[in-house]
């Protein structure tokens, strides 16, 4: 009975923060909502009975790919200038569009749900069986997402390269 | 009274923490100037501890200033999060057999999530002051961070591997006969090189390198609100220290030739004291490298340290399965 509390609570919570994040002019405000969001979601998959899952949410989502995103923004330094830019990209006029068609898909979301009958029944899932399911029968996947982190490394290094080499001949011309 | 224990235990954490971080930076100074032949704080009270009422009572008498250009919100929130955070961590501490709040089955990664969660802290606040020097620690520290975490999670990897698994009961559990300071030395050393550079402590402070950045990303900070940063890296300190005497060095256990004559606990706030008196001497003893030393010492020497480690202990856990 708990459990079902608390899951409303971060339902709400995760619902809340997502409006936030997409309403939001100050793009650092916006991430923060976003990283409550995702903390949400990080409760809602530790009460369904997905630890594992909860855990890497927070390590990866919230914890690592979250930070970039700030560091980036750090980075960019838009100040005032973006808070009025985004203020004007943010209209009503602009967003009525998006939120009648999702609005509709939500609609249709909550027909499909209800007419599923009863709970769904919890069965925790252990950080063992989920790697024995990654390197069982989603092998595959596993590996194609290894080779598209391969090609996002040797992309990166390449950038990287390409400005040492430039820095180096500057030098050489120099002397 | 089995139902109360965890509350009762989460209360004392929190006092604790903040009381025990507040000796520590008494404890801290004097150690260090033992060390550098010389007395520290040692005025007020025995031995100078009456050092640590005069230094809150003076963080708490400034002015509560936020600067009229800072981001407001970001700036007041920045250091709630990190004292948060690593408050948050001792919940999956294994203090004694039955001294814990939570034991949970993914408790080492709840561990590395929430000091992944402390770097927003710095981060927030560097980018709130709006003062470039402020933002240069700022940026520092999130790569430093992002970068460290990266080897604090795969040194830990030998430690799973051995344990087969998260939680940490399990692992002080697995170390009755031997610890793994011995097998998994090299996890240890990455371990705590990380853990240095996760609480941005001295030798890695470079976030608040004061000689080139002022005061890095708390330069904007005053009063409690700095007392909130310094109490979040004195709480990541002893947070990292529990971590290491849990995962390394048996936790509750008694060493291996002395045996279990004295209560757990003692054994286990016993190392972590240890450690803590290690981390000082580092201080004391390390210089702090160039911005451009640290990151190359991550990715070029720790990260194919723990990708080793890994390896050979993947290997000699298949070996010794096959050899049974």
């Amino acid at each position: 009975m708990l459990e079902i509390v608390f899951f409303y609570i971060a339902s709400t919570v995760a619902l809340v923060a997502t409006v936030m994040a997409m309403t939001r002019a100050n793009a650092i405000h916006a991430l923060i909502y976003l990283i409550v969001s995702l903390l949400a979601v990080a409760v809602i998959f530790f009460l369904i009975g997905a630890p594992f899952a909860a855990a890497l949410e927070i390590v990866i989502y919230a914890g690592a790919i979250m930070v970039l995103f700030v560091f980036v923004i750090m980075m960019l330094n838009l100040g005032e200038k973006g808070d009025k830019q985004e203020r004007q990209w943010l209209q009503p006029s602009i967003w009525a569009g998006p939120a009648v068609l999702s609005a509709v898909l939500l609609i249709e979301l909550v027909m499909v749900i209800s007419q599923t009958n009863g709970p769904v029944s919890v069965t925790a899932v252990s950080a063992k069986e989920v790697g024995l399911a990654l390197f069982g029968p989603y092998v595959l996947a596993v590996e194609i997402a290894s080779m598209l982190l391969l090609a996002g490394l040797v992309g990166s290094f390449h950038l990287g390269r390409r400005y040492l080499e430039r820095d180096n001949l500057e030098k050489q011309g120099g002397q | 009274m089995s139902e109360l224990m965890p509350v009762l235990l989460a209360l004392t954490i929190l006092i604790g923490g903040v009381a025990g971080a507040a000796v520590l930076t008494w404890f801290e100074r004097r150690l260090l100037g033992v060390w550098q032949d010389r007395y520290g704080p040692n005025r007020l009270g025995p031995l100078g501890i009456g050092q640590v009422a005069a230094d809150m009572i003076k963080l708490l008498f400034k002015d509560d200033w936020v600067p009229p250009f800072a981001d407001r919100l970001v700036f007041i929130f920045a250091p709630t999060a990190i004292v948060v955070a690593m408050m948050m961590g001792f919940a999956v501490v294994p203090f004694a057999p039955d001294m814990m709040i939570i034991d949970v089955n993914i408790g080492l990664l709840f561990f590395l999530g929430m000091t992944s969660l402390a770097v927003y802290s710095v981060l927030l606040g560097g980018l709130a002051s709006n003062n470039k020097y402020a933002l240069l620690g700022g940026l520092r520290s999130a790569a430093q961070m992002v970068s460290y975490e990266v080897f604090m999670g795969l040194s830990l990897i030998g430690v799973v591997m051995m344990t087969g698994s998260f939680s940490l009961v399990d692992i002080v559990e697995a170390q009755t006969d031997v610890w793994f300071c011995f097998s998994q030395i090299l996890g240890l050393i990455v371990f705590i090189i990380a853990g240095i550079a996760e609480s941005h402590r001295l030798p890695f402070d470079l976030p608040e390198a004061e000689h080139e950045l002022t005061a890095g990303f708390h330069t904007e900070y005053g009063g409690m609100k700095f007392a909130m940063f310094m109490l979040g890296e004195y709480l990541g300190l002893m947070l990292i220290s529990c971590m290491i005497v849990t995962l390394f060095f048996g936790g509750w256990h008694g060493p291996m030739l002395i045996g279990e004559w004295l209560p757990p606990f003692f054994w286990f706030s016993f190392k972590v004291f240890v450690i803590i008196c290690f981390f000082v001497l580092l201080r004391a003893a390390i210089p702090r490298p160039r911005y451009d030393q640290l990151m190359s010492l991550g990715w070029k020497v720790m990260l194919p340290i723990t990708l080793v480690n890994i390896l050979v202990t993947g290997a000699v856990l298949l070996w010794m399965e096959g050899v049974a």
